[in-house]
């Protein structure tokens, strides 16, 4: 039996950038966490509720209530901490900019995990820029071992300047493991709630005055930032040197050895005097950064420097290895001795057994399309379904819908539902619902609820009936939410139940007034199969109509004349394809039920 | 010996690729090297591709190993080792499980499973094909396919053996323990020649 991790006090652990800073908040003292889950942040509220019993940890509706749980703890003199992906940032804007007049109690770490390369988001934002314009401190780690350290640090600057400090990861140190030392907890008492009107409501008279404190917070830290070891400069060949933060450290230490490098680690409020003695000390200065050039853009507008940047490194994308070494020492490219090989794409798809595969399925066959969100069910517009047509962000799915009927009216909407899953819902759905309620649309709502938060990979959320550490929790009831918001016609199907599925979506298409349909089938992530054979086809009987084919089931292949079905792949409790199939060619032992 | 060893274990989502990347770095950790691996969770877990670079030696910066860097590949489906070719390095070796899963984009008719073994042939790459799913179901679990593999290129590495059967131990649930320990054995013995 492996050991809890809060029973190992000492040594060297291999842990993902993201255990690390699970690791951190258990060790520096944090009692309160709170978190919606988001690629790639999710694992670390995650691993704090399965190894660190002393930390309480729960899941947020949203990032916005996450960090207002936390910041109301912190209040309270708790040490806490939120987590989120960079777009969750967004949500949790509104209470971010204002908690930064007010700063912090007990210390507040915020994560926020950015996504260069834009591996499971919809957009590349830099949250440095966040960061900065929200006037918190911003830390960047470059891997697990300062991830975890930047807990630490971070909670000290925040109890120490009085600031909110935001924790800037990225996908590659999230995902990344390296070693880490580590140590045993530090218990930090709570110090109690004290009422402090002129600290915590910034009515204006307070607020300015909370403004003027951060301005010299501000700069109270870049003054301390240039003595504290998050910076540091490392004196090489003066002939280059390179300004870095974060991953991009570890590829400049990879390819350029022997350059002098200043580590950024403290990316907001900058070092200013560190930074003035390392670019007087060395003869040319290169900025390696990923996404955008905020090192770049800060120090030369108050240097007045030349130095190159983003003119030889991407805006876009993830750095890498070699990018950094074309960039800063073109003509030292590693030789290629095998050339690069076009092959077709394997891009994800819902999984054999999938419930939204009925919904999608039937909603194509109807001619029918969506505007989409963000959840495993945005895999609807890949073929051959091609069933989902827009996204924004969390819960735009129903605004989205909303405004096309404001604008072209019911007949220009023609066969558009919005498709969003349960959770995305409960995250920033509701709100859309009421307005479509409020100002009179007539669409449908297809909520898919598959009882998961499925696309990070399997989290609880209000309407499971657990909370974060897989205790009993009370569950949302949807119908009477929908119902209370003022919808009339709310229908619940079970998505695989397709000529059903297929009646619903096409009574409540024409209805001329607002529908919900609540699309109810657990995500195969969420329970055991309950039936045990799995489809096979007769080639007998098969007559290569492709029908099956048009479910787009990962488990179903096309051998040129007939489907196969992979008996690894196939969902025992899935009967799509025997539905579908029009000569009763597929069958499955429906026995078997346990 | 070599400072550095890098390696890039790949695959389609749900073939146990971080388990095998976990048991690599277990390895190495016990060999007493540096490690660090990198690898991208999140959508490429619904049967997309999905790889994890593991870089173990004396000191290690980037997680990611560099094109023309990697001293060995290890695939799980052979269509996608092709897919890291440019990654390895004129030493490098491949290793791929003799197994295709065709994509979605081919079951849908937008694009044509290419015959690996031309391909390997034509541009001469150093591929080494292991009918490792005939193994695991010769030994009666489909989930061993991963440490046949591993077995196969355990030799390969700078990682004894003792170690590598510590790693598996490490990270395998102990019902599970035997079967795996057979499916390491037989790989290494059967082509880690």
């Amino acid at each position: 039996m492996r050991k809890k991790l809060n029973t190992i006090e000492e040594g060297t652990l291999l842990l993902s950038g993201n255990e690390a800073v699970a690791r951190g908040a258990w060790e520096y003292g944090v009692h309160f966490a709170s978190a919606y889950p988001g690629t790639p942040s999710t694992e670390i509220l995650e691993t704090i509720a399965e190894e660190y019993d002393e930390i309480d940890a729960q899941w947020a509706p949203n990032e916005k209530v996450g960090l207002e749980v936390v910041a109301g703890a912190s209040f309270a003199g708790a040490r806490v901490l939120s987590a989120m992906k960079h777009v969750g940032l967004n949500v949790a804007a509104d209470p971010l900019f204002t908690l930064s007049y007010i700063g912090a109690t007990g210390g507040i770490v915020i994560v926020s995990a950015d996504d260069p390369g834009m591996h499971s988001s919809q957009n590349e934002q830099d949250n440095r820029l966040m960061g900065k314009a929200a006037k918190v401190v911003v830390l960047e780690p470059s891997d697990s071992q300062e991830a975890k350290d930047m807990v630490g640090e971070g909670l000290r600057i925040s109890e120490d300047f009085d600031t909110p400090v935001l924790l800037r990861l990225t996908t590659r140190i999230c995902h990344s493991k390296s070693m880490v030392r580590i140590g045993p907890r530090k218990e930090v008492p709570v110090k109690g709630y004290v009422g402090d009107i002129k600290k915590r409501v910034p009515i204006p008279a307070h607020a300015r005055l909370m403004h003027s404190r951060v301005e010299q917070r501000l700069e109270d830290i870049s003054a301390w930032g240039s003595e504290s070891t998050l910076n540091r400069i490392e004196k090489g060949d003066t002939s280059l040197g390179i300004i870095t933060s974060g991953i991009s450290y570890q590829y400049v230490k990879e390819v350029s050895p022997e350059a002098s490098v200043l580590k950024i680690g403290i990316s907001n409020p900058l070092p200013w005097n560190l930074i003035e003695k390392f670019i007087n000390m060395v003869d040319r200065v290169i900025f390696v950064e990923e996404n955008d050039p905020y090192l770049e853009e800060n120090i030369k507008a108050r240097f007045l420097i030349q130095a190159d940047g983003k003119n030889i490194i991407s805006i876009e994308g993830e750095l890498n290895p070699e990018i950094v070494r074309k960039a800063v020492h073109p003509g030292t490219t590693k030789e290629i001795t095998f050339s690069e090989i076009q092959l077709p794409a394997r891009p994800p798809a819902l999984c054999a057994g999938c419930p939204h595969r009925g919904a999608f399925y039937c909603l194509s066959k109807l001619g029918g399309s969506s505007t989409g969100d963000i959840g495993c069910y945005t895999l609807g517009l890949m073929p051959p379904h091609s069933a989902l047509e827009t996204t924004i962000c969390m819960g735009a799915s129903i605004g989205v819908l909303a405004g096309i009927e404001k604008a072209v009216g019911r007949e220009g909407m023609g066969k558009l539902v919005a498709a969003i899953g349960e959770s995305t819902f409960v995250h920033s759905g509701i709100t859309g619902l009421i307005d479509m309620v409020y100002n009179g649309n007539t669409g449908t709502v297809m909520i898919m609820d598959n009882s998961l938060t499925a696309m990070t990979g399997g989290q609880e959320n209000p309407t499971t009936g657990k909370n974060l550490r897989g205790e009993p929790a009370p569950v949302l009831d949807l119908e009477k939410l929908v119902a209370a918001c003022g919808v009339k016609h709310i229908r619940v199907i079970d998505p695989h139940d397709l000529p059903e599925m297929e009646k619903i979506l096409k009574e409540e298409m024409a209805r001329e007034e607002l529908s919900v349909i609540i699309t109810r089938r657990p995500c195969i992530m969420a329970y055991k199969p309950i039936r045990k054979g799995v489809a096979e086809v007769d080639p007998e009987k098969c007559i290569g109509c492709k029908l099956c084919m048009k479910l787009g089931c990962p488990a179903i292949s096309w051998d040129g004349e007939k489907p196969e079905i992979s008996s690894h792949l196939c969902w025992p409790d899935c009967d799509l394809c025997i539905q579908v199939c029009p000569v009763d060619a597929i069958s499955k032992d429906m026995g078997g039920l346990t | 010996m070599k400072s550095v060893t890098n390696v890039i274990i790949c695959g389609t989502g749900g073939q146990g690729i971080l388990l095998a990347s976990e048991v690599l770095c277990a390895a190495a950790l016990l060999s007493g090297y540096d490690v660090k691996k990198s690898e991208v969770h999140g959508m490429s877990q619904r049967g997309g591709s999905v790889s994890s670079h593991v870089r173990f030696g004396e000191k290690i910066f980037s997680p990611l190993v560099e094109k023309g860097c990697a001293d060995l590949i290890l695939a799980m489906e052979k269509m996608e080792s092709l897919r890291w070719s440019p990654y390895l390095a004129p030493h490098g070796k491949l290793v791929a499980c003799d197994l295709a899963i065709t994509p979605m984009t081919v079951n849908t008719g937008h694009a044509e499973y290419p015959d690996v073994n031309a391909i390997i042939e034509r541009e001469n790459l150093p591929v080494t094909l292991i009918p490792a799913v005939e193994i695991a179901e010769e030994l009666g679990n489909l989930r061993v396919v991963n440490v046949v593999l591993i077995g196969a290129v355990s030799p390969h590495l700078p990682i004894d053996e003792s170690h590598w059967k510590k790693a598996i131990e490490e990270r395998v649930p102990p019902k599970a323990l035997e079967v795996n320990l057979e499916a390491f054995r037989k790989g290494r013995e059967l082509f880690g020649k």
